[in-house]
């Protein structure tokens, strides 16, 4: 490549020569150079816009030296800054004297006392005194702002790092400033409160302790606060985080900066989601998701009684034994470590003698296909050409992964997205082509120039798509599954279809559910062997395991997990099959599943646990231990191993340490080592990636303590790229005649009454994070329905009215409201919302088919 | 003497009752520069405007054809007229907007010929509600008449102009503020660099944003050539200006005369202007060139209006206001109001501005209303130093944009002058005039 | 539901035209409410976010920046009276203090009858005329307190309603007409200046 423009220049700073990429900030250059600047507004992961003027330096110029902001100066060569002199010191410390003035001082009754950015630079520089004799400013203290977040406009120092996050990194500027001056202060609309998914970031990057998040208020002191880096397993996106406790409680989680996956954010779930961990206190009743399962439990004359380990672990043994072979499965999972899944794994085939396994409820992708397609990282994404978006509303699906991708397309990615229903990554979309349940996979042929069938997208449309597609080059998929009610077969089929016609196109796979795509690569899914590799052993999935459980043909299931009725769309079967069957239940909180159980086995959850976790791109990262399970719970490799014996066996591992070499030597695929490597921030990634962090800037993540000092650690940007393919030796590849092909079903005819049912998944549901958690529990979502406004004029309908929905074999009545970004001839409805009485997605789908059916009639 | 023989340029129709209609400008020569201009090539037009050496009236003095010729190596998107006056005490462009709007737009057109760009805007103050009224239907007229719209008299240039109202902000005058404002934005100074809206400026794009004056030496310039305009004047300031007096003078108001070749005596004192000090009191200081210039006291009454003169002097012409204070103004309540004016309209995005300027204020109002300490003028000067390092002029600044570095100058200026009435201030502990 | 009457919000959509980027409207649609309900409503803000493709929080945040919007109501008379330098010389300070006084109202307050709200203003740039009043962004002229007075009288009998409209800066401003020249026209005008441009070059 004949490049012009210089890869590095050398700067000047305090008299020595440092050399820099050109344009690079100065104050990140000094940085690295050992000189560290003061500052307050600049936040690495956001755009400088120097307005704090905490950071200004001398740098020579043509009329002598001046004072620039070094946050926002972009280095030159022969640049000639200096740091330390009089004028400099007298600049900032004017500057922070400055922030002083009107700042309170209620250090003491702080959340951010201790760690607090101004307050350290003021013990660092400040002068001790104030100069300032006058009152301060007021406002009243602490308003509330949203659900989460609370503001005290007194102490806030107008950095604008909230507002910024709001509209440049979220995209929702649901709060900005108002007034003019000195009166500036941070607001929400009254008419539209700070709900966003992302609001727990901005009490992170919050300098002072203006923004405070109301779980954590007053819960602990920053010096009490231990901490441990671990994973975020509230979905597959895999979010580093520093996970904090304070007396052996867990207190907070805070983002840490990862390059390769969250930089720092995490949405609301994963944040204020760690009271689950503990369970409400309150609730007793085992059904429930809030619940947290603390000893072993044995199903007596009809009701579910504490019972000592040993018995029930015979009992588990006499349940499990009894049925082995084909009348035994093992469905769930996907809430375990790796250690724990590969265990599981290898008792299910070579103790219980099963092949029936399964980690997805019939909600996920075929493992076999996601092993043979080109893998992209979310960094390939982010750097990707063309992003193509088969999925739900990623920002409702995969928060963080939503961040990732609106700063790729922000930044010049070309987005093309399948619409299949409103998304927030939409206003960024160059092409957006409508498509309506059940034809993901006409859409793609479409793309491809191959025969299809009809498609709602205009035939223009699809030719200048298909022409910045080309042969895949720079182009990464995005793909998941958006619709809930439709065969998983319908994506894959378009997946297939994508990348037979682009041959140089990868693939990121959008998971939702935590561990999963770990849990199938350790085997928990049929046909499938530890390592990412398949089997070649035929066994049941989900959705045939419940058949047979109903049908009798299988006769008893070890749950991993207690939120199969919880997740699995088919009910109506999953509840004749758990009545008909033995269940063993392993498990830490309760569920809708416990009321079938014979035997529940309580089981440690995430912070309690050692282990790794593969995120959606293959990523594996580590998982800390931060406090002990509650009562008698006890961790998966122990129940695994326990229950192993109980059945007369010999287990081969009995800790996690042991599963992890087990997986590392059997297999090749990383396990604990990756702790080892402390430069990996415990990380490997799937095809060699290495994941680095930034250095910590403490000003721009108060409250995360490392082991890093400043300007020490690997930098920004070190992150190392492996060709797609590279994989560790002994792990997959799957090759493409292992892959399954065709439809599911057949496409069911559409008459001009019927709308096609769409159901997406939505963030704030009724999952165990959410019901789990005091803080989040009011935040779940309601159920309404969404349809294009032109459905709804030609059904006569009206905005905000109850409809009656008729399903297969049911009527709900639910509000309905207009939204032109639902395909016509659909019907939105998000899954696990909150609804008093039945459960209306359960009602409304036909579980037979390919998709499902509704109709709407008007109830005036 | 003042000199008052110059023609005038700006304020030719000043005595017409009607001279805002189109009936009246067409009857004073109205759009005939125009006809001329779009017989040029632009690039004559723009040289002409170069000949003139017409220094921007906005307040920072540049010259326009400079800036014009700068910045047409890129292709200029948008023209912007800055018609926010704010400045204290500056009335100018009011007097321009209500009383000439047609000469303004025509200037505006022959702008927007000269630099090819074929939207333009026009910013106006949103407290000018006759102005706005009189400018809209001026353009509305200059539509009619062919001046305005697709093929303007039949050449092949065509213009949009809107007209953009503000809504109550000094800083909006600053123009990476007004280009904010223009987007619908609070109106925060935009970084620099780039230090030109030229750069990125209007939605990102290249941009020329010159002052309402400005635009409406522009007929004339066309049709009297660059040369008669740099025969007024002299030096770097050429033709004339309209200064606008006010303060402690017996006729206040704004005056069109000759740059260079009149003093601040000859404007403040001059039957025919200013008409001397009310009641014939002693001059006590001057600000010249709106409130964030540096004062001069009565021994530089003798100095020549022109802009290099001024600036050599340590202060500025600036947007052309001049205010009078005389023996029984209160130095320490003027400066205390003027730094009040700045904190008020600090738009509050950097530190030493939006902090500095209310600490200002508040010790300011103490020495004038009771609880000034004698170390507070060391406070003041210091205070001053963090926002303004060096308290020199042209100032440098720890801040974005100018307003910064324009708060302390009024203080300085008064300490620096009249330190003995803020020492009287302590020691009485309050206003001595009461 | 369109908050604003028919007329207005046609006028909004029209001033929504005139700019490149919807957002630009922002500052004359804010003026526009305020001509129909005196100062910002919730709802009038919720429709300009809509118009402008901005958030309810932007909108109330950019109007909170211009001391011309009111986010709480006001008297049907906003009388400004300034006090800035040149008013100050001459004054003004005590033209507040009688206008107060005489209107009954507090600086920053609304009389009790609803008509007046009194602002201390910054320079309204109509020096000569010092100490400067306005009346809903008029001029009054009155530089003394009997003027003022006099004035107020006149207000109340109502004979100044055409010199001082109850509300609205923008309520005379009537554009008329669109856009004349559309961006392709603009785009083709350029391609042939440029090129005539650089043949003069060349020659
Ligand atoms: C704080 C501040 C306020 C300003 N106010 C005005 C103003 O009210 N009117 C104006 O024309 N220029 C004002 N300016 C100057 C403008 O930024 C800009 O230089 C000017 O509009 C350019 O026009 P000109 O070259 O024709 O003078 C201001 C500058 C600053 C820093
Ligand atoms: S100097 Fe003042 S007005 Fe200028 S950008 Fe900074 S805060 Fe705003
Ligand atoms: S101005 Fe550089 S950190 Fe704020």
């Amino acid at each position: 490549m004949a490049d012009e423009t210089p890869t590095s220049v050398s700067v000047t700073i305090n008299g020595r020569v440092v050399s820099a990429a050109p344009g690079e900030l100065l104050i990140e250059v000094a940085e690295r150079a050992g000189t560290y600047i003061p500052r307050f507004c600049y936040h690495p992961r956001m755009e400088p816009v120097g307005v704090c003027r905490q950071c200004l330096v001398e740098v020579a110029g043509p009329r002598g030296a001046t004072l620039q902001p070094s946050c926002y100066l972009r280095v030159s060569d022969g640049m000639d800054v200096v740091t330390d002199s009089e004028k400099v010191k007298k600049a900032q410390d004017g500057v922070l004297e400055f922030l002083l003035a009107n700042h309170p001082l209620d250090c003491p009754v702080c959340d951010k006392g201790g760690e607090c950015p101004l307050q350290n630079q003021a013990l660092s520089h400040g002068s001790g005194e104030t100069r300032f004799v006058e009152e301060k400013r007021h406002f009243e203290k602490p308003i509330s702002i949203g659900e989460l977040v609370l503001l005290d406009r007194e102490r806030c120092i107008q950095c604008s790092r909230c507002t910024r996050f709001a509209s440049e990194v979220a995209g929702e500027a649901q709060i900005d400033f108002a007034g003019r001056g000195d009166l500036i202060q941070v607001a929400p609309s009254p008419s539209q409160p700070f709900d966003s998914v992302f609001s727990g970031n901005t009490v992170q990057i919050c300098p002072v302790g203006a923004l405070t998040a109301k779980p954590y208020r007053f819960t602990a002191r920053p010096w009490d606060l231990e901490q441990v880096e671990s994973t975020c397993t509230t979905c597959a996106v895999g979010c580093r985080v520093a996970v904090q406790s304070s007396g052996g409680r867990l207190t907070r989680v805070l983002g840490l900066d990862s390059e390769s996956v969250n930089h720092g954010w995490l949405c609301d779930k994963g944040r204020f989601s760690l009271d689950s961990v503990d369970g409400n206190e309150e609730s007793v009743d085992v059904l429930s998701p809030a619940t947290r399962i603390t000893q072993p439990l044995l199903r007596r004359e009809g009701t579910l009684q504490p019972v000592a380990w040993s018995e029930a672990l015979s009992a588990a043994a006499e349940i499990l034994g009894a049925h082995p072979g084909e009348a035994l499965g093992v469905i769930g999972g996907a809430a375990l470590s790796n250690e724990a899944a590969y265990v599981w794994s290898r008792v299910a085939r070579e103790v219980l003698g099963t092949e029936n396994v399964d980690a997805r409820y019939d909600d996920g992708l075929d493992p076999a296909l996601l092993g043979a397609l080109a893998p992209a990282s979310i960094e390939d994404a982010s750097r990707a050409r063309v992003l193509v978006t088969l999925t739900g509303d990623l920002r409702q699906e995969l928060p963080v992964l939503f961040l990732r991708l609106r700063e790729a397309v922000r930044r010049g990615t070309t987005l093309v997205e399948f619409g299949f229903g409103p998304s927030a990554l939409r206003e960024l979309a160059a092409h957006v082509l409508s498509v309506r349940p059940g034809e993901a996979h006409l859409v793609a042929a479409a793309l491809t120039g191959r025969p299809g069938g009809e498609v709602a997208a205009g035939a223009a449309q699809i030719e200048a798509v298909r022409a910045l597609l080309g042969e895949g080059d720079g182009v990464v998929v995005v793909a998941g599954r958006p619709n809930l009610a439709e065969d998983a077969s319908v994506i894959e089929t378009a997946l297939r279809t994508l990348a037979d016609a682009l041959p140089a196109a990868r693939f990121l796979p959008a998971l939702r559910r935590s561990n999963v795509r770990g849990a199938m690569d350790m085997g928990l899914a049929p046909s499938m062997a530890p390592g990412r590799r398949a089997s070649g052993a035929a066994g049941r999935d989900t959705r045939s395991q419940l058949a047979a459980l109903a049908a009798g043909e299988q006769r008893a299931v070890l749950l991993l997990g207690g939120c199969l009725l919880g997740n699995v769309l088919d009910v109506a079967t999953a509840t004749a099959a758990l009545s008909a069957a033995q269940v063993v239940v392993v498990t830490g909180h309760g569920g809708a599943s416990l009321a079938y159980a014979d035997v529940v086995l309580p089981a440690a959850v995430a912070h309690e646990r050692r282990g790794t976790v593969t995120n959606l791109e293959g990523r594996v990262s580590a998982l800390s231990a931060k406090v002990s399970a509650p009562g008698a719970a006890w961790d998966d490799v122990a129940i695994a191993a326990e229950l192993t014996i109980a059945l007369g066996r010999e287990p081969e591992a009995t800790s996690v340490e042991m599963a992890a070499k087990l997986i590392e030597e059997g297999t090749g695929y990383p396990a604990l080592s990756v702790l080892a490597d402390g430069s990996l921030e415990g990380i490997l990634s799937w095809s060699g990636v290495a994941s680095q962090r930034r250095a910590l800037d403490p000003v721009a993540f108060p409250g995360v303590r490392s082991t890093d000092s400043l300007g020490q650690a690997a930098y920004a940007g070190a992150t190392s790229h492996v060709a797609p393919g590279a994989r560790p030796a002994g792990v997959g590849p799957i090759s493409w005649d292992q892959v399954q092909r065709g439809l599911g079903a057949s496409v069911p005819h559409v008459d001009a009454y019927s709308l096609r049912l769409n159901v997406a998944r939505r963030l704030y549901d009724q999952g165990i994070a959410m019901q789990g958690s005091p803080a989040l529990a009011g935040l779940i979502e309601e159920t309404t329905l969404l349809a294009h406004p032109s459905d709804l004029d030609r059904l006569g309908v009206k905005s905000g009215e109850s409809v009656d929905v008729l399903g297969v074999g049911a009527r709900v009545s639910l509000p309905v409201r207009p939204d032109a970004a639902v395909p016509r001839g659909t019907l939105e409805i998000g899954f696990s919302t909150r609804r008093a009485g039945e459960d209306p997605v359960r009602a409304l789908l036909d579980p037979a088919g390919t998709l499902s059916l509704v109709r709407l009639e008007s109830r005036s | 003497m003042a000199s008052l023989d110059a023609p005038r340029i700006v304020s030719s129709r000043r005595d017409y009752p009607d001279s805002f209609s189109l009936s009246r400008y067409l009857a004073t020569g109205g759009y005939e520069a125009l006809r001329a201009a779009l017989g040029m090539h632009p690039e004559q037009v723009a040289a002409e405007v170069d000949a003139a050496s017409l220094l921007g009236r906005g307040g920072a003095g540049f010259p326009a054809g400079r800036k014009w010729s700068m910045l047409r190596k890129s292709e200029i998107s948008y023209l912007v007229v800055n018609g926010d006056e704010s400045e204290p005490a500056t009335f100018k462009d009011h007097y321009l907007v209500e009383r000439d709007p047609h000469q303004l737009v025509e200037g505006v057109i022959i702008a927007a010929y000269a630099l090819q760009v074929n939207r333009a805007f026009i910013f106006l103050r949103g407290e000018f509600a006759l102005g706005l009224e009189r400018v809209q239907q001026a353009l509305n007229e200059a539509y009619e008449h062919g001046a305005l719209g697709r093929k303007i008299f039949g050449s092949d240039f065509s213009l949009d102009v809107v007209l953009h109202p503000g809504a109550g902000a000094y800083i909006c005058g600053e123009e990476t503020s007004l280009i904010e404002a223009l987007e619908g934005k609070r109106g925060f100074p935009r970084i620099k660099p780039p230090f030109f809206p030229a750069v990125t400026g209007l939605y990102g794009e290249p941009t020329v944003v010159n002052n309402v004056e400005t635009m409406s030496n522009l007929p004339w310039i066309v049709l009297n050539g660059g040369a008669a305009f740099a025969a007024l004047g002299a030096g770097r300031s050429t033709g004339t200006r309209l200064f606008a007096l006010a303060g402690r003078v017996n006729n206040p108001g704004v005056y069109e005369i000759e740059m260079v070749k009149n003093t601040f005596r000859d404007l403040i004192y001059d039957p025919a202007l200013g008409g001397g000090v009310i009641e014939n009191k002693a001059l006590k200081a001057i600000i010249p060139g709106g409130v964030s210039a540096p004062w001069f006291g009565p021994d530089l009454l003798d100095l020549a209006l022109g802009q290099d003169e001024v600036a050599e002097k340590g202060s500025m012409l600036g947007s052309g206001s001049i205010v009078v204070l005389d023996e029984d103004s209160c130095v320490v309540r003027a400066a205390w109001r003027i730094v009040k004016f700045f904190s008020r309209e600090s738009c509050g995005q950097c530190t030493p501005c939006r902090e500095g300027s209310g600490w200002l204020e508040r010790i300011m109002y103490r020495l004038e209303h009771g609880g000034g300490r004698s170390e507070d003028l060391d406070l003041l000067l210091d205070l001053s130093d963090n926002i303004a390092p060096g308290l020199t002029w042209p100032p440098q600044q720890t801040t974005i944009c100018v307003l910064g570095p324009s708060i302390p100058s009024s203080i300085h200026s008064a300490l620096s002058l009249f330190r003995d009435d803020f020492v009287a201030h302590v020691d009485h502990g309050s206003c001595p005039h009461g | 539901m369109s908050h604003l009457r028919a007329e207005l919000r046609q006028r909004a959509e029209e001033l929504v035209g005139l700019y490149p980027s919807r957002r630009s409207a922002m500052l004359p649609l804010l003026h526009l409410c305020q001509e129909q309900d005196g100062y910002l409503t919730e709802d009038a803000m919720a429709e300009v976010a809509e118009l402008t493709g901005t958030t309810p929080a932007e909108v109330r945040g950019t109007a909170s920046f211009y001391d011309m919007f009111h986010l709480e109501p006001v008297g049907r008379y906003v009388v400004g009276v300034c006090t800035n330098i040149a008013c100050q010389l001459r004054g003004g300070e005590e033209m507040l203090a009688h206008v107060s006084a005489v209107l009954g109202c507090a600086v920053g307050g609304t009389s009790e009858d609803g008509l007046f709200s009194l602002e201390e203003t910054e320079c309204l740039a109509d020096c000569g005329v010092a100490p400067v009043v306005q009346v809903n962004h008029r001029y009054v002229r009155t530089t003394s307190p009997e003027a003022f007075d006099q004035m107020v009288a006149e207000l109340r009998a109502g004979r100044l309603e055409h010199d001082v409209p109850s509300h609205g800066t923008l309520i005379r401003v009537r554009r008329s007409g669109g856009l004349r020249v559309d961006p392709e026209e603009i785009a083709a005008e350029r391609a042939s200046a440029r090129a005539a441009r650089a043949a003069r070059q060349e020659q």
